[in-house]
């Protein structure tokens, strides 16, 4: 396998983008990773996008986005895993690239969510569960997630002040984001005496419905070099799947796709967990960074929640965690979220990243992508060389 | 909305009505819904059986921000229910005070109405958990 960099970044404003279409969004990422990376040509693009039938009424979404992005005839692939379609584009363009078969190749995700009513959007999101045993029994994500938290304060004492810090330090992280839809700060308070939405999740511990797009340009080391760009290197990519209804797994607290797509891409890259300097994770809901944390292996079942709270995921904690604002703050436009994450990476290894929100220490980082309540997961780790 | 053809609804009624589960002949463990292979085995032989009416709540949430067809009916309690023959599924409790749910309440299973679907006339039933 070849060696593979990002040699280029786009992504859009995330929010309720009304005056844009879905085309025009995912256009302007593709547009802006190809300017950034100086390239006027591709040779093949990954599309990652949830549900472009339910949300906007659109399939066969690889043909419309090469012709609008002006690069027919090359080939386009819409890639779908829920919420994880994003990390999904960014595992098949990385595939093309190592092996050979193709030098730039575009791994971009876009969705467009405020097209439809909340009842539509909640529906749409649903089918990422089982729709036949989880959907049609009342089943939302948000309820989901919730359930995972009250199993997970069962068993750890978990408590919502804890999962409430998670929203906090997001919030705190989103607003030096200018891409971010709701950068305000927000206080622990604010979140325990906000809306319930799922017990015991409120409307802060979730994060939001979302437009929005971004894209990655994927190139072999070596050509990098010799364009002369700066090297973003992957090291490594692991995907992992579990079962798709949460209830069918022995331990609710436990994502197993995370822990396994986590050793896949660390084998990969030759690093442990104490290798990697900083990460962005699939924070969809707050109950949601905790587990991940603890199923990465960052932190020992039933830590990640006290952590949070001393600080510990903080941009200047031991291990930071979401410098981006995260899916909380930033928002979620689920196809894009795990092309999104690698934007951020990017920036941060480049240490290009906007409004003071640099970190200090940022050579080797994580991006930990999740689909539906954990039955899929995509984790990408990348390296400054 | 969430149109449903009425063969997907009458596929499903073994399940929904009498909670048909199927049982690994060599490993003895149980399916719901019932599969056609096992993990990691293409060839499991499987023989039908039904789940036991009865079991406790693994974990729980109070759905207060419905989806479309449940509108009318939140807040409800959604749980995940481990039945006595070591099954979990995901189901609605009902006939309860929604703030009397707790992780391992015992309940039991009745045939409930679930939601309609005015556009296509057709009336979803399945089950339902109630507290023992």
């Amino acid at each position: 396998m070849r060696d593979v960099a990002v040699i280029g970044i786009g992504m859009t404003k995330f929010g309720e983008l009304w005056e844009r279409s879905y085309r025009d969004l995912f256009v302007e990422a593709a547009k802006g990773a190809m300017k950034d990376a100086g390239v006027d040509n591709l040779d093949s693009m990954y599309i990652g996008c949830m549900s472009g039938g339910l949300f906007v009424g659109q399939e066969h979404i690889g043909s419309l986005m090469a012709d609008y992005l002006g690069v027919a005839p090359i080939p386009a692939t819409r890639v779908e895993s829920a919420c994880a379609s994003g990390g999904t584009a960014i595992r098949s363009a990385w595939i093309e690239v190592a092996s050979g078969l193709s030098d730039v190749v575009l791994a971009g995700g876009v969705e467009k969510m405020t097209d439809v009513d909340g009842g539509m959007a909640t529906y749409a999101l649903a089918t990422a569960a089982d729709a036949e045993y989880e959907g049609f029994h009342g089943a939302t994500f948000p309820g989901l997630y919730a359930m995972l938290a009250h199993a997970h304060m069962d068993k750890y004492g978990t408590t919502s002040e804890m999962m409430a810090h998670v929203a906090v330090k997001n919030h705190a992280n989103g607003s030096l984001n200018p891409n971010a839809q709701f950068p305000a700060k927000i206080t622990v308070d604010g979140v325990l005496n906000s809306t319930m939405v799922a017990d015991p999740l409120h409307i802060l511990d979730c994060s939001p419905v979302t437009d929005g797009a971004a894209a990655a340009i994927l190139a072999p080391v070596d050509l990098a070099k010799s364009m002369g760009l700066p090297i973003i290197k992957i090291l490594g990519v692991g995907m992992a799947t579990d079962t798709l209804a949460l209830h069918a797994r022995k331990e609710i607290t436990h994502l197993g796709a995370v822990a396994t797509a986590t050793k896949r891409a660390l084998d990969l890259a030759g690093v442990s967990i104490n290798d990697i300097d900083f990460c962005e994770v699939h924070d969809c809901f707050t109950i949601a960074e905790i587990a991940v944390l603890e199923a990465m292996g960052v932190y020992e079942p039933g830590k990640a929640g006290p952590a949070s709270m001393a600080g510990e995921t903080a941009r200047d904690g031991k291990f930071p965690v979401n410098p981006s604002g995260g899916l909380k703050s930033k928002g979620h436009p689920v196809g894009a979220t795990g092309v999104a994450q690698i934007v951020e990476l990017v920036k941060q290894l480049r240490g290009t990243a906007e409004n003071g929100r640099q970190l200090a220490k940022a050579n080797r980082a994580l991006a930990q992508n999740m689909g539906g309540s954990g039955g899929s997961s995509v984790v990408s780790i990348l390296e400054a060389m | 909305m969430a149109q449903t053809l009425t063969g997907r609804v009458w596929r499903e009624q073994p399940q929904r009505y009498r909670m048909i589960a199927n049982k690994d002949t060599e490993t003895g463990e149980i399916y719901f819904p019932p599969r056609l292979v096992a993990p990691g085995n293409l060839d499991a032989t499987f023989e039908e059986v039904q789940l036991s009416g009865s079991g406790k709540v693994v974990t729980f949430t109070i759905i207060r921000v419905a989806p479309t067809p449940y509108a009318d009916l939140a807040p409800y309690a959604l749980a995940v229910v481990e039945t006595e023959d070591g099954v979990r599924l995901t189901c609605q409790l009902t006939d309860l005070d929604v703030d009397d749910v707790k992780i391992g309440m015992p309940v039991q299973f009745e045939f409930r109405k679930l939601y309609d679907d005015n556009e296509a006339s057709v009336i979803y039933y399945g089950y339902k958990a109630v507290q023992v």
